[in-house]
């Protein structure tokens, strides 16, 4: 059943198959920033009680569940790479830790740079602030242990067991204003019930999620790359391929 | 599945599942502490599952609502007090001396930290405002009015 995937456990035909899919994500990641973002800030209605202020969500939003979405990404890599021991996996994880933590900084900063106006302080020690700080630490963590070991595999493996461990915090992030009385306000669309939003400014923000995980797929695409290009330096496809690449420059 | 493989997968499981487990019973024993605030009724009389009291001179933040037409202004300084209120019995007065945010108004959902002084009434140093999830044009908020007070008070009632 899982027969067509075998292939891709090579680094080579990945390498292939993520460089033809990295431009879509572009041609998706780049309209959208831009329709989304001008609808957003210049035609979307103001709030009636934050007025202009609100608009921040158009970037606070989408970099906060972007942060969470790269992590669950990395969990399900981490998993199938301590499984079924497949290196991209492992190399997936490595790639992704620095953009999620990346967007989890942009949430964060949005945040504080929204509650100062709104609620009167740039920084609460309640539920959800102080999870998404954890996340924050999280990824750094992942990325130092990543880097702390010269040996990759070695390095890989420990990566993911730390990426598994993390997930735990990610229900918390998102329950945390739920289960607790907490200054964040609850949950506007990520709920089974009806976004409690009005829909002209909600589909701005739509937007601007698809846009910011276009973005993200781009990124990660990216660094997977050059991740496999670096890990598999000493391969004989990678040499050649530089070999070409460095040919068609000299041409250029 | 292989039986090596098998293993890896029943101990990767395994240290999810447990740590899972861990988290959850640390996050239960301490869901009375992670609460930013106590809501006006709580504080008179106690939290919903162990019915414990804040005591008088007790540092505490306190969530609610601000109770339409109870806000009072010393013309002279700074100074003004307010009562707040849930969806249920709880009433308690606030006085605080400073800046309040621009979302404070009557009818809006507050967070304020600062000192018991008796059973019903606090000496805040820090007013924070809470809006809730609601985001609707002025225009719709205007024709919702009614409607838009009653989903903020079902609010504060978690």
């Amino acid at each position: 059943m899982w027969k067509w995937l075998h292939p891709y456990a090579k680094a080579e035909k990945s390498y292939a198959l993520s460089g033809k899919l990295m431009p879509w994500f572009l041609v998706i990641a780049i309209p959208t920033f831009f329709v989304g973002i001008i609808w957003g800030l210049a035609f979307a209605p103001a709030d009636y009680q934050q007025g202009d202020s609100f608009r921040i969500i158009y970037i606070h939003v989408p970099a906060a569940m972007m942060a969470m979405g790269a992590y669950s990404t990395m969990a399900v890599a981490a998993f199938i790479g301590l499984v079924w021991q497949i290196r991209l996996a492992e190399m997936t994880v490595a790639a992704t830790a620095p953009i999620g933590a990346v967007y989890t900084f942009i949430a964060l900063f949005t945040g504080a740079a929204w509650g100062k106006p709104m609620w009167g302080a740039w920084w609460v020690w309640d539920a959800r602030l102080t999870s998404e700080l954890i996340l924050l630490f999280v990824y750094l963590g992942i990325i130092a242990l990543y880097n702390a070991f010269s040996d990759k595999i070695l390095a890989g493996r420990a990566a993911s067991i730390l990426t598994l461990v993390g997930v735990i915090n990610l229900p918390i992030i998102h329950f945390s204003v739920v289960w607790w009385n907490t200054l964040h306000q609850g949950a506007t669309i990520t709920k089974f019930d009806q976004p409690s939003m009005a829909t002209e400014m909600l589909i701005p923000l739509l937007i601007m999620i698809v846009s910011f995980a276009s973005f993200l797929g781009l990124m990660i695409l990216y660094r997977f790359r050059n991740e496999i290009l670096q890990r598999e330096s000493h391969r004989p496809w990678v040499i050649a391929l530089v070999k070409q690449s460095l040919k068609t420059n000299k041409r250029g | 599945m292989n039986p090596r493989r098998k293993k890896r997968l029943l101990i990767t499981s395994s240290l999810i599942a447990g740590l899972s487990l861990a988290i959850g019973l640390t996050l239960y024993a301490l869901q009375q502490n992670i609460d930013l605030f106590y809501t006006p009724n709580e504080i008179l009389n106690g939290k919903n599952e162990t019915g414990e009291k804040p005591e008088i001179g007790q540092r505490l933040r306190i969530g609610g609502m601000v109770l339409n037409g109870s806000v009072q202004r010393n013309p002279e300084s700074l100074k003004v007090s307010f009562d707040l209120i849930d969806n249920k019995a709880g009433q308690v007065t606030v006085y605080f001396d400073g800046i309040l945010p621009d979302l404070f108004r009557e009818g809006q959902g507050i967070v304020a930290q600062g000192v018991l002084k008796s059973e019903n009434s606090i000496e805040a140093f820090e007013v924070l405002a809470k809006h809730d999830e609601e985001y609707m044009p002025p225009e719709v908020a205007e024709a919702l009015k009614g409607m838009e007070h009653l989903k903020t008070e079902s609010e504060l009632a978690k």
